[in-house]
């Protein structure tokens, strides 16, 4: 792969990445929000795969079809089984739309879109000692990964939908990940292993709670967890 | 020590507690094999869904289950055990200020591994010991014993790893780990109000310590930059050593990440939000765990790239940081402690405020600050500890999580209102107990660091006052006064409720008094956490 082609292409995963996270904001449908998901997570395989392709390292292109497998296949059917048992029930009360929708986010969509065209400038401002410390094709694509922390932040705050927020906090990952790839092409193979786990955990754990909470609260609407106060 | 005796006593306390985790595990296995689940769960709880629900929730619809099996106690304090044992093997084989490593120095105990060994197994074997007869008090069936067992050994473990690895990725994945294990024993009466603090537990812990792996990223970023290699770039005592390669500014945003997610975890503004309703829905030993030694586990990792900070960036930066943090911390404990009206929670908040000392004395950053600073996590950990499994009996006892229906405690249950009387007067920073020292440490330290820190801990020591002030008046209410009704005939959870409780007021007492055979190690700590 030539230089020019190995950048183009770099440059043109990263940008699917972070548009993913910009047409996660902008949906509501949260079917639509767990397919636009698993898009995401092909960038993020496909930068490892460049980047493990580009320095010729056979181990980089094993995690990269790791977390092909994790953040494409696995963690969105988690989700998807998790919505579906989420509006599947529910349907005898004719709520199961309102379930499957993000219908009142605290901040409206042209807001988000707008705010998230703030957190990308935030980021890239915030990241620029991070480039100039080794300025590369990857690294100079690193504020792409800290972008998608931001509004993987945003979106964790701003949405009502349990599911929507477990999204939220899964972006928050993906983005990490990307700024682990991008400045130093991951961090080392056990702790990515480790983390990759407890994030699938985590995920799990998430999933057992929303169903407990339809149990005890007939809905997976936040606003209601307002129990617990001082 | 030969090297695979070395390697056997770091793995011990982490592979016991695992093992007997997983034995636990085995047991709910085939209790789930006997019981099949008939239903899922009835839709019957909608119908309560619309009021209030009462404080002591029932479990849900009891199926007809053998009574937990008795022979429980003892398993549970293996591991405990093996804890403290590991420590002390290691303490006595520890170089003066040197480490022991093995498995290719993924796992190394140094001073302060060794003293929070020591914090880990004594604040567990008051928690483990104080199962039993949290259950009998609950009445919990056998398969939710088991449970409980279980996710309360893996909660150790994990904790376990994350003090013996040098690894700072590993570090990063044990204590996110222990997020994950303890989310259902916080959830665990699946009543709304459990399940909403579980689930603001597992989301703003998680988000709060994804924080800290992107700083944890950016510090390996730096490191390899800085011609470290591969292996090395996440080894903790590698990272002190050349710390002064690492590129400053990309240091300072990796760094400061990581104070913020590691901060959440430890109670800290401004991720704290999860931690008085996790510890007031979790099982009352458990939320001794937590409080005890979670928060300082967690601040443990706090240190650790303090040190490094200070290495790289000099002590200003972490210092502003960390002193920041303290006071609004402690500012919105102690405020929040004047309004209290759930023991649980006040207990809670008063973790808050002993964190925030923890923080205030990290950022003083002397020698006597830091040894204050340990002195202070092992004295808060079994004085809280002591306190949050008492608070489980008096929910048992009363029923009720509210300070104002509880009354008389001492008439009505000696034992019970003395030792809860003890450990808050403990936790206020009575002598003998070590909290008064180790206050007094961090206080004679500030005052000596200079104007800047001296009138943060003026401002310190204001906000603990008050916070003083509430938690004694509501404590005397509760135990103090004539007994409302009369006298239970028998003791709930007879002896083996009471002298954990006992053994844990005294060690936190013996530890005020004299350090003892400790005081070495404790210095030896203060100083490989950057004493300087």
């Amino acid at each position: 792969m030539s230089d020019s082609a190995y950048v183009q292409l770099l440059d043109l995963a990263c940008g699917a990445f972070l548009l993913a996270a910009v047409v996660i904001l902008w949906r509501r449908e949260l079917a639509a929000i767990v397919r636009t998901f698993a898009l995401q997570g092909v960038a993020l395989a496909a930068i490892a795969l460049l980047l493990g392709l580009h320095e010729g390292r056979a181990d980089l292109v094993a995690v990269a079809a790791g977390i092909g497998v994790l953040r494409a296949g696995v963690l969105p059917y988690l989700m998807r089984r998790a919505l579906t048992a989420a509006t599947a029930d529910r349907r005898p009360y004719d709520t199961g739309g309102a379930e499957g929708r993000e219908t009142r986010p605290v901040v409206n969509v042209a807001a988000s879109l707008l705010a998230a065209a703030a957190l990308t400038l935030l980021a890239y401002a915030v990241a620029r000692p991070l480039v100039e410390l080794d300025p590369s094709p990857a690294t100079r694509a690193l504020p792409v990964g800290l972008a998608v922390v931001l509004i993987g932040f945003f979106v964790l705050v701003t949405r009502r939908r349990a599911l929507a927020q477990v999204v939220g906090f899964l972006l928050l990952d993906n983005g990490i990940t990307a700024t682990a790839f991008l400045a130093a092409s991951g961090v080392p193979l056990i702790v990515e292993l480790g983390v990759s786990f407890d994030v699938l955990l985590a995920m799990l754990v998430l999933q057992l709670l929303t169903a407990r909470m339809r149990a005890a609260f007939g809905t997976t609407d936040l606003d209601d967890l307002r129990e617990l106060h001082d | 020590m030969q090297a695979t005796m070395t390697a056997a006593v770091l793995a011990a306390p982490v592979a016991v507690p695992g093992a007997v985790a997983g034995a636990h595990a085995l047991v709910l296995a085939r209790l789930r094999r006997r019981i099949p689940r008939v239903l899922p769960r009835p839709a019957a709880v909608l119908v309560g869904a619309a009021g209030p629900e009462p404080d002591q929730a029932a479990e849900p619809a009891p199926t007809p289950e053998p009574p937990p099996a008795p022979g429980a106690p003892w398993w549970g304090l293996a591991s405990p055990a093996v804890v403290l044992g590991c420590g002390a093997l290691l303490a006595a084989a520890l170089p003066r200020g040197g480490a022991l490593d093995a498995f290719g120095g993924l796992l190394r105990a140094d001073a302060p591994t060794v003293w929070m060994l020591f914090v880990v197994g004594a604040v567990a074997l008051v928690a483990c010991a104080s199962l039993p007869s949290y259950g009998a008090g609950e009445r919990l069936s056998a398969r939710a014993t088991a449970m409980l067992h279980t996710l309360v050994q893996a909660f150790l473990a994990a904790m376990c790893l994350a003090v013996v690895t040098a690894n700072l990725g590993v570090l990063w994945v044990a204590v996110e780990a222990t997020t994950i294990v303890t989310a259902f024993l916080v959830g665990h009466r699946r009543t709304r109000r459990s399940v909403e603090a579980a689930w603001k537990y597992v989301v703003i812990c998680s988000a709060g310590i994804a924080l800290a792996f992107l700083g944890t990223v950016l510090v390996y970023y730096a490191a390899r930059q800085a011609g470290i290699d591969e292996a090395d770039a996440l080894d903790w005592p590698t990272l002190v050593a050349r710390a002064g390669a690492l590129d400053p500014s990309v240091t300072r945003l990796g760094v400061s990440l990581v104070i913020l997610g590691f901060g959440a975890k430890a109670g800290l503004v401004p991720l704290h939000a999860w931690l008085p309703d996790a510890h007031s829905q979790a099982p009352a030993p458990v939320s001794a765990l937590m409080s005890g030694v979670l928060l300082s586990v967690a601040f443990l990792a706090v240190l650790r790239y303090d040190t490094i900070a200070d290495a790289a960036l000099g002590h200003g930066w972490t210092r502003l940081l960390l002193t920041g943090i303290a006071l609004l911390t402690l500012a919105l404990a102690t405020g929040l402690l004047l309004a209290q009206r759930d023991y649980k929670r006040m207990l809670a908040y008063s973790s808050m405020e002993h964190m925030s000392l923890i923080a205030l004395g990290t950022a003083i950053g002397t020698p006597l600050a830091l040894a204050a600073v340990l002195l202070h996590i092992a004295g808060h950990g079994l004085a809280k500890s002591v306190a949050f499994c008492a608070s489980g009996h008096v929910l048992h006892l009363t029923g009720t999580t509210l300070i104002g229906r509880v009354r008389g405690l001492l008439a009505r249950l000696p034992w019970l209102g003395g030792v809860l009387g003890l450990a808050v007067l403990a936790l206020l920073g009575f002598p003998p107990f070590s909290l008064f020292a180790s206050e007094l440490g961090i206080v004679r330290a500030g005052f000596a660091a200079g104007a800047g820190m001296g009138w943060a801990t003026a401002g310190a020591l204001l906000l603990v006052l008050a916070a003083f002030a509430a938690l004694a008046a509501r404590t005397a209410r509760m135990v103090l006064g004539p007994s409302p009704v009369p006298a239970p005939a028998t003791v709930q959870g007879g002896a083996g409720a009471v002298w954990p409780l006992v053994l844990g007021l005294v060690a936190c007492a013996a530890l005020g008094l004299a350090t003892g055979p400790l005081t070495d190690l404790l210095h030896d700590a203060a100083a490989a956490i950057g004493g300087h």
